[in-house]
C-alpha cells in the first residue's frame, strides 16, 4: 500500500507499486490534466511535481508521472496540474496564455508543471535556467517562441534571488504561484506514519527508475519491488578519491560544488543528457547497470578510471570499471549483487574534456560520446585515458590508445597517431544513430576536440586537419 | 463567462477525447495488424485470443455488415485486411476486451500466417515496376523543348526528401457509443468528422443520419487526421455496434508511430536553364511520390506538388510531371504543406546547383525571378495581388540582410572552425482546396433569449486558433464581447457535410459562413430595433456598437440584451444556418488549367545557421521573416501559426529523420529515436506582417497554417552554404533531412 498526499488529499492506494503514477492519476483518480503522450520520459507532457522531506526541508521537484512508479511517492506530495489551479489563472498559467505559448493545448500542463518546479528549486531568476528547466517538454505547435517570451516575462516579473529556499513555498503562494494550501503539506507530510515496507531479497531494485520504466513498465508491475533510498549527501572527497554513492543522481553530480571544481563545464556537459526531470531522477548507478553502449555517464567514469564498489550478502568487492561491462547490456554483476560506490582518484581529473554528438544536440542518445582525461606535466602526458560510447557493444574504455598516450609529447603528430589507433580499436555498427562510416569520422573528430579544448596554446586545427 | 480554450489549456481543464469520464461497461478494442510488408493471408487463427480472460469479441472482415472499404479518394482501402496484407501494420483484426491492456495481451495470441510477397519501400523502385496510385500528370506552360536552346547555363539533378512524423501529441483516439434504433454516437479525434460519418455508415450499411460524430476538440492534427483518423473510429464503431456497448480504440505513441503515415518522402528529377543574367528561362522537373500502400489523399497532395513546382516564381517554360508510385509503407498521407514543400524543395535544389554554376549567390537567381503581377502560374491562373517583390524588400529593409550578409563573410574569414550562413526563402501557397467542391462550409448560429450566443460550424479546432477566430468573426459582426459568443463541438447532428478542417482554409470558409449567418439574425434585429425606436426609424438606419444599438450613428437606450429580448418576444428568428462557396474557383483536370485558389499567400524568410566544423553539428540560429498575413483576425494567433510552421519545417529539414529497415519495419518509432525540434533547437524567429489586404479572403484576412512551413526549407540550403564555405569542394546533394550525419560526412567529404 502507498499512501501519500495528492494535491490537497490524503491517498492510500492499494495499486501496485510498480504502476507508474501516470496511471494512477489519471486512469485511477481521474485527474487529466496529465496527459499521456510518450511514456518514455522524452515529451514531458505527464510531468508532475514530487515533494519529499528531506533534511532541509520539503522539496519539490518535477517529474515525469510516465516514470514514476507508485511506491516511489509513499510519504510524499504529488502535485498534479489540478493540484495549482486556483479560481483564476495562477501568475505562469497567465504568462503563457498572454505570450502564444498555447497552442493544442497538449503539452501546456507539463510546461506549467515544469517551470512552477524552476520556482521552486532555481536560486535565480535567470532565464537559461528557466529554458532547461522546461527544455524535456515537447511542443509540436508553437515552435517554442510564446514559451519563451512567457519565460522572459516570468523571470522580469518574479525575482528569485530575494527569494531563500527556506522562504520559497511561502514566497510562491504570496506571489499565487502556488495555491495556499502548500503551507500545510510539510505538516501533513510529518503527521504520516512512517512508510514501512519489509524488502524480500530477491527482488527487482529500483533507483530512478527512468530506464527500467520505459523498457517494461508492464512486468514490473508484477514484480516485488525494492526501492532504494535516495542518496541525499552523494558526493564526497575523501583522501585522493571522490566517492559517488550509487544512488546520487545525476543532476546531484551536476550541481556538486565538488564536481563543478574537477570539472568546470560539467553543468552544461549534463544539461545535454538528459532533461531536468530525469536529471532529478536518474541515478548514476543506474546508469552504470544499465550498460547502455552509449550510456553517457560510463563513457564519462570510464575516462576517469573509476572503480565500483559493489556489495552482496556475502561482503563487498572492487571491480574497475572498464572491466565491467562484458558484452552487449551485459556486466559483472551478478545476481544479488548491487552497484555501491563509484570511485575514482582526483589527480586523474586534472584535465578532462567529455564530448556527446546526437541528431538532436540536446536529450537525444548520442550517436557518439567520447570522454578523455590527462595528466601532463611539461608537455608530456604522463597518464590518459580515452573512453567512447556508440562504437562498440560496450561503452569502450580505449586500451590501446590510452596506453599509446602515456609519456607522449602533447603535439599534433601524437594526436593523429591516438586518431588512428583508436580506429583500430572500435567496431560501430549502422543504426538509427548514424552509419558506421560516420560514427567513425566522429571519434575522430571528437578525439581531436578533446585534444583541442585542453591544450589551445599548443594543439592547432590545421595541423591536425591534413586531407 | 465562456472561457476561451486557451485559458482551459493552462488550467489541464480542457477536455480531449481521451480525457472524457469513461462510461459504466466501457469496451476497449486494439486491433491484431500485418507484421509483414506484403503478402497473402493463409490463416488467422483466433482460438487462443477468444479464451483470455476479458476477451469479449474479435472481429474480422467477416463481421462488417457493409462494405469493407473506408477510402475516400480511391475505394482501395479495407478497414480490415482479408486476403492481401499490403504494408506492416495493417489492421487484420479487431480485438474487443474489458481492459486496453487485455486487448493488446489477446492481439499478441492472434495467430496469422501469411505467404509473403515482394515488397517495394522507395518510390524510384516502385516506378521502374510500373507500381503507380494513378498515371502520371504533366502541368506545363510554354515550350520547355524550345527553349534550352537559349539558355547560358543548364544543370540537372536529383532531389529527395524524407517523410515526415506527425508527431501531433494526442494520439489517434475515438470513442462509439451505441444509442437506441441501431444509432451511433462517436466522438473522435478527427479533422474529418463528415468524413468519419459517411465511412462509418458505409462500413456499417446505414445511414448517415444514424451516425453522430463529435470532436470538441484535437491535441494536434497537422494533417494526420484528416484521412487516417477515420479507420481507428471506423474500428471503435464497428465493435460498438457489434457488442452493443461503448468502445473505446486509443493508440500508444509507437504503434501510432508504426501504423499511420506520414508526409510523403519524395524523389525528383531536374533540369534548369537560366540564361546569363540569371533569368530562369525553362524548368523541367518530375516527381515521384512515395504514396505507400494505398491512395489516401496522395493524389490530390500530388496535385498540389504540380500547383506549387514554380513556387514564387516565374518561369516563362515549364514542364512538371508527378507520378504517385505504389510501396508497401503504411499509406503517406496529409502533412501540413500538403505535397507543397516537397515541391518548393526541389526547385530550391535546382536554383542552389545553377547558382554554382553561375558563380552567383543563390539570393541573385531568386530575386530576378519573383512572380509579378499579371504573370501566370504554370496553371493558367493570373497572379493577382502579388506581394513576392514586396515581401522580399522589406525583409532585407526591416532585418538588415546587406549588412548581416557581410557580418556572416567576415566571420568567416576570421573563423576556421565555425561557419556562419544565410538563406533566403520566399514562399507563394495558394489557398482553397483544390477539390473545388470541398470549398464550400456551414454555420448555424443561435442568439439566447438572454444575450448569449452559440456558433457550430464545421472547423475543428486543433490548436490552430480556429474558434477563437470565428468567436472573434461572430462578436464584431454582433458588435458585441466576445465572452458572450461560445463556440460549439463540431457536430455533425448541427451541421452536415462538412470539408475537412484542413488546406489551412478552416477559418476563411467556416468563418464566411458563420459571417452570414450573424448578418442574418442582425438583419432580424435592426427590423425589431427599427419598431422599437418607432417613428420614421428603419433597419438600415440602425448598427450595433458595442452592445448598443444605434440610430443613424446615435447612440438609444437599447442594448443588446433589450434587444434580443424583445426579437425573442416578437417572435423573430435568433437563429440562422448560412452555406458558403468560395466564388470563381475552378480546376478542368483535362487541360490542366483553371482558377484553382481564392488566392495566394506570400512571405519571405532569411535563415542564418551556424555549423561547427569540427563536430558536424549545429544551430539554426535566426529565422527572420515578412509574411503576408492579410488584415489578421487574431494576430497573435497568426504570429503563433507562424512560429510553429517554421520550426516544424526546420524539423523536417534537419533533425526529423525516418528510418525502416529493409523489411519495411519503422525503425525511429519512438521520441528516443525520432527527434523533433525541442527548446534548444528552436532558432529565435522575429515575423513582421505585411501591411496589406485580401479582397478574397474572411474580412480580408489570409489563411496562415501551411504556408509558413516552407520557410524551414532556407535551413537546408543555409547549412550547405556553410558546409562549402569549409569545404568549397563539396559537390552539394539535396537529400533532406540535412542531419547531423550528413553535415560532417560533407565537411570530410575528401577525408574518407
Amino acid at each position: 500500500m502507498s499512501r501519500f498526499l495528492l494535491n490537497q488529499r490524503l491517498v492510500e492506494e492499494q495499486l501496485p507499486a510498480g504502476m507508474v503514477m501516470l496511471d494512477v492519476i489519471r486512469r485511477h483518480r481521474g485527474l487529466t490534466g496529465t496527459k499521456d503522450v510518450c511514456r518514455e520520459g522524452d515529451c514531458g507532457a505527464c510531468q508532475v511535481l514530487l515533494g519529499k522531506r528531506l533534511a532541509g526541508g520539503l522539496r519539490y521537484q518535477a517529474v515525469n508521472a510516465c516514470l514514476l512508479p507508485l511506491g516511489a511517492v509513499a510519504d510524499g506530495h504529488v502535485v498534479t496540474i489540478e493540484g495549482l489551479n486556483g479560481e483564476r489563472l495562477n501568475p505562469i498559467q497567465q504568462a503563457l496564455v498572454d505570450n502564444g505559448a498555447i497552442q493544442c493545448g497538449y503539452c501546456t500542463p507539463g510546461l506549467v508543471m515544469a517551470l512552477t518546479g524552476f520556482f521552486l528549486n532555481s536560486l535565480i531568476s535567470d532565464e537559461h535556467a528557466a529554458v532547461d528547466a522546461v527544455a524535456g517538454n515537447l511542443c509540436r505547435c508553437t515552435g517554442y517562441a510564446g514559451i519563451k517570451r512567457a519565460i522572459k516575462q516570468l523571470c522580469q516579473q518574479f525575482d528569485l534571488a530575494g527569494s531563500s529556499m527556506e522562504r520559497r513555498i511561502e514566497d510562491l503562494v504570496h506571489w499565487q504561484i502556488l495555491p495556499a494550501y502548500f503551507l500545510t503539506v510539510n505538516e501533513m507530510l510529518a503527521a504520516l506514519p512512517p512508510h514501512q515496507e519489509k524488502a524480500s531479497p530477491d527482488v527487482v531494485f529500483v533507483a530512478g527508475g527512468t530506464d527500467l520504466f520505459v523498457q517494461k513498465p508492464a512486468w514490473l508491475q508484477a514484480q516485488p519491488l525494492n526501492f532504494l533510498p535516495a542518496s541525499e549527501g552523494g558526493i564526497r572527497h575523501e583522501g585522493s578519491e571522490c566517492v559517488i554513492e550509487a544512488a546520487a543522481t545525476i543532476e546531484q553530480l551536476r550541481t556538486s560544488p565538488l564536481f563543478q571544481q574537477w570539472f568546470p563545464s560539467v553543468a552544461q556537459d549534463f544539461e545535454l543528457i538528459c532533461s531536468a526531470p530525469v536529471r532529478a531522477r536518474a541515478t548514476v548507478g543506474g546508469n552504470l547497470v544499465n550498460a547502455s553502449p552509449i550510456g553517457d555517464l560510463a563513457v564519462f567514469f570510464l575516462a576517469l578510471d573509476a572503480r565500483l564498489v559493489i556489495a552482496s550478502a556475502t561482503g563487498r568487492r572492487t571491480v574497475a570499471l572498464k572491466d565491467f561491462f562484458h558484452g552487449y547490456k551485459k556486466t559483472d554483476l551478478q545476481a544479488g549483487e548491487q552497484v555501491l560506490e563509484i570511485r575514482f582518484d582526483t589527480a586523474v581529473a586534472q584535465s578532462f574534456s567529455y564530448e556527446k554528438v546526437s541528431k538532436r544536440t540536446h536529450l537525444d542518445i548520442a550517436s557518439v560520446n567520447s570522454a578523455m582525461s590527462i595528466e601532463h606535466a611539461g608537455g608530456r602526458i604522463i597518464k590518459a585515458h580515452l573512453a567512447a560510447g556508440g562504437v562498440a557493444p560496450v561503452p569502450l574504455y580505449l586500451a590501446n590508445t590510452s596506453a599509446y598516450l602515456q609519456g607522449k609529447a602533447i603535439t599534433a603528430a601524437t594526436v593523429l597517431e591516438a586518431v588512428d589507433i583508436a580506429q583500430g580499436e572500435i567496431a560501430p555498427i549502422s543504426d538509427s544513430r548514424g552509419s558506421a562510416g560516420y560514427k567513425r569520422l566522429l571519434l575522430r573528430q571528437l578525439i581531436f576536440a578533446h585534444f583541442l579544448k585542453l591544450f589551445p596554446d599548443t594543439i592547432y586545427w590545421k595541423p591536425l586537419h591534413v586531407r | 463567462m465562456y472561457a476561451s480554450d486557451i485559458d482551459l489549456h493552462a488550467q489541464g481543464a480542457a477536455i480531449f477525447t481521451d480525457d472524457m469520464a469513461e462510461p459504466a461497461g466501457l469496451l476497449h478494442a486494439w486491433p491484431v495488424v500485418s507484421n509483414i510488408a506484403h503478402g497473402l493471408i493463409e490463416r488467422i487463427d483466433l482460438q487462443e485470443a477468444l479464451g483470455y480472460p476479458g476477451v469479449v469479441s474479435i472481429l474480422l472482415a467477416r463481421d462488417i455488415p457493409g462494405s469493407n472499404n473506408i477510402g475516400n479518394a480511391a475505394p482501395d482501402e479495407v478497414l480490415l485486411a482479408e486476403k492481401e496484407v499490403v504494408y506492416r501494420g495493417q489492421p487484420i483484426a479487431v480485438v474487443v476486451a474489458e481492459s486496453a491492456a487485455i486487448t493488446r495481451q489477446a492481439a499478441g495470441l492472434v495467430r496469422v500466417s501469411y505467404s509473403e510477397l515482394p515488397a517495394v519501400f522507395d518510390a524510384r523502385t516502385a516506378h521502374a515496376q510500373g507500381l503507380h496510385i494513378a498515371p502520371p500528370r504533366i502541368f506545363s506552360l510554354g515550350d520547355v523543348d524550345q527553349a534550352w536552346q537559349a539558355c547560358d547555363a543548364i544543370v540537372e539533378g536529383a532531389a529527395a526528401s524524407g517523410a515526415q512524423e506527425h508527431v501531433y501529441l494526442e494520439t489517434q483516439v475515438a470513442v462509439a457509443y451505441p444509442l437506441e434504433s441501431d444509432c451511433l454516437k462517436v466522438v473522435s479525434a478527427t479533422q474529418s468528422p463528415s468524413m468519419v460519418q459517411r465511412v462509418i455508415a458505409r462500413v456499417l450499411d446505414c445511414a448517415m443520419h444514424q451516425v453522430e460524430v463529435d470532436v470538441v476538440r484535437l491535441g494536434g492534427g497537422f494533417g494526420g487526421k484528416e484521412e487516417q483518423a477515420t479507420g481507428w473510429a471506423a474500428m471503435a464503431a464497428l465493435a460498438a455496434s457489434r457488442v452493443n456497448k461503448p468502445v473505446k480504440i486509443r493508440l500508444n505513441r509507437g504503434d501510432d508511430m508504426r501504423w499511420t503515415g506520414k508526409r510523403h518522402p519524395y524523389d525528383a528529377d531536374f533540369k534548369i536553364g537560366l540564361d546569363k543574367t540569371g533569368k530562369i528561362l525553362a524548368y523541367e522537373v518530375c516527381f515521384y511520390q512515395n504514396a505507400g500502400a494505398v491512395a489516401d489523399l496522395s493524389l490530390a497532395i500530388l496535385e498540389r506538388t504540380l500547383f506549387h513546382a514554380g513556387n514564387s516564381y516565374f518561369i516563362p517554360n515549364v514542364r512538371a510531371t508527378a507520378v504517385s508510385c505504389r510501396t508497401n509503407l503504411p499509406p503517406n498521407t496529409a502533412f501540413r504543406g500538403f505535397g507543397g514543400p516537397q515541391a518548393l524543395f526541389v526547385l530550391e535544389a535546382a536554383i542552389f546547383k545553377a547558382a554554382a554554376a553561375l558563380n552567383v549567390d543563390p539570393a541573385s537567381i531568386q530575386q530576378k525571378n519573383l512572380l509579378q503581377e499579371g504573370q501566370q502560374f504554370p496553371y493558367g491562373m493570373q497572379v493577382e495581388n502579388c506581394r513576392a517583390q514586396r515581401c522580399w524588400r522589406q525583409l532585407h529593409e526591416s532585418f538588415g540582410l546587406p549588412q548581416r550578409q557581410r557580418t556572416i563573410e567576415n566571420f568567416n574569414a576570421s573563423h576556421s572552425l565555425e561557419k556562419k550562413a544565410l538563406a533566403l526563402m520566399p514562399i507563394c501557397f495558394g489557398i482553397s482546396f483544390t477539390a473545388t467542391f470541398l470549398n464550400q462550409a456551414d454555420a448555424l448560429v443561435h442568439v439566447y433569449a438572454d444575450g448569449s450566443v452559440s456558433v457550430s460550424c464545421g472547423a475543428v479546432e486543433m490548436g490552430q486558433g480556429v474558434k477563437e477566430k470565428i468567436r472573434n468573426v461572430a462578436a464584431r459582426t454582433f458588435s458585441i464581447d466576445k465572452v458572450r459568443v461560445k463556440i460549439e463541438s463540431t457536430n455533425t447532428a448541427r451541421i452536415a457535410n462538412m470539408s475537412p478542417t484542413a488546406a489551412s482554409c478552416g477559418a476563411d470558409l467556416n468563418g464566411q459562413a458563420t459571417l452570414l449567418a450573424c448578418r442574418q439574425i442582425l438583419q432580424q434585429l435592426r427590423t425589431v430595433a427599427a419598431g422599437l425606436l418607432g417613428g420614421d426609424a428603419e433597419p438600415e438606419q440602425i448598427s450595433i456598437q458595442q452592445e448598443q444599438i444605434y440610430l443613424n450613428g446615435q447612440p438609444t437606450a437599447i442594448s443588446w440584451n433589450k434587444l434580443v429580448s424583445e426579437a425573442y418576444l416578437s417572435r423573430s428568428a435568433l437563429s440562422a444556418n448560412a452555406h458558403y462557396a468560395t466564388p470563381e474557383v475552378f480546376f478542368d483536370r483535362s487541360e490542366e488549367q483553371g482558377r484553382p485558389f481564392a488566392y495566394h499567400v506570400y512571405g519571405c524568410a532569411a535563415v542564418e545557421v551556424s555549423v561547427d566544423c569540427l563536430r558536424g553539428t549545429y544551430r539554426v540560429t535566426s529565422v527572420s521573416i515578412v509574411h503576408d498575413g492579410g488584415r489578421s483576425l487574431a494576430p497573435a494567433i497568426d504570429r503563433g501559426q507562424v512560429e510553429g510552421a517554421v520550426v516544424q519545417g526546420l524539423g523536417w529539414m534537419t533533425m526529423e529523420e525516418i528510418l525502416y529497415d529493409g523489411q519495411g519495419q519503422l525503425l525511429t518509432d519512438s521520441l528516443t529515436t525520432y527527434k523533433i525540434p525541442d527548446i534548444y533547437s528552436a532558432p529565435e524567429i522575429a515575423v513582421e506582417f505585411l501591411d496589406s489586404d485580401n479582397p478574397a479572403g474572411l474580412m480580408h484576412s489570409k489563411a496562415v497554417g501551411e504556408p509558413p512551413l516552407m520557410y524551414g526549407i532556407g535551413g537546408y540550403f543555409a547549412l550547405a552554404k556553410a558546409i562549402q564555405a569549409f569545404n568549397p569542394g563539396w559537390q552539394a546533394e539535396a537529400i533532406a533531412p540535412m542531419t547531423p550525419e550528413k553535415v560532417l560526412l560533407a565537411l570530410y567529404e575528401c577525408d574518407c
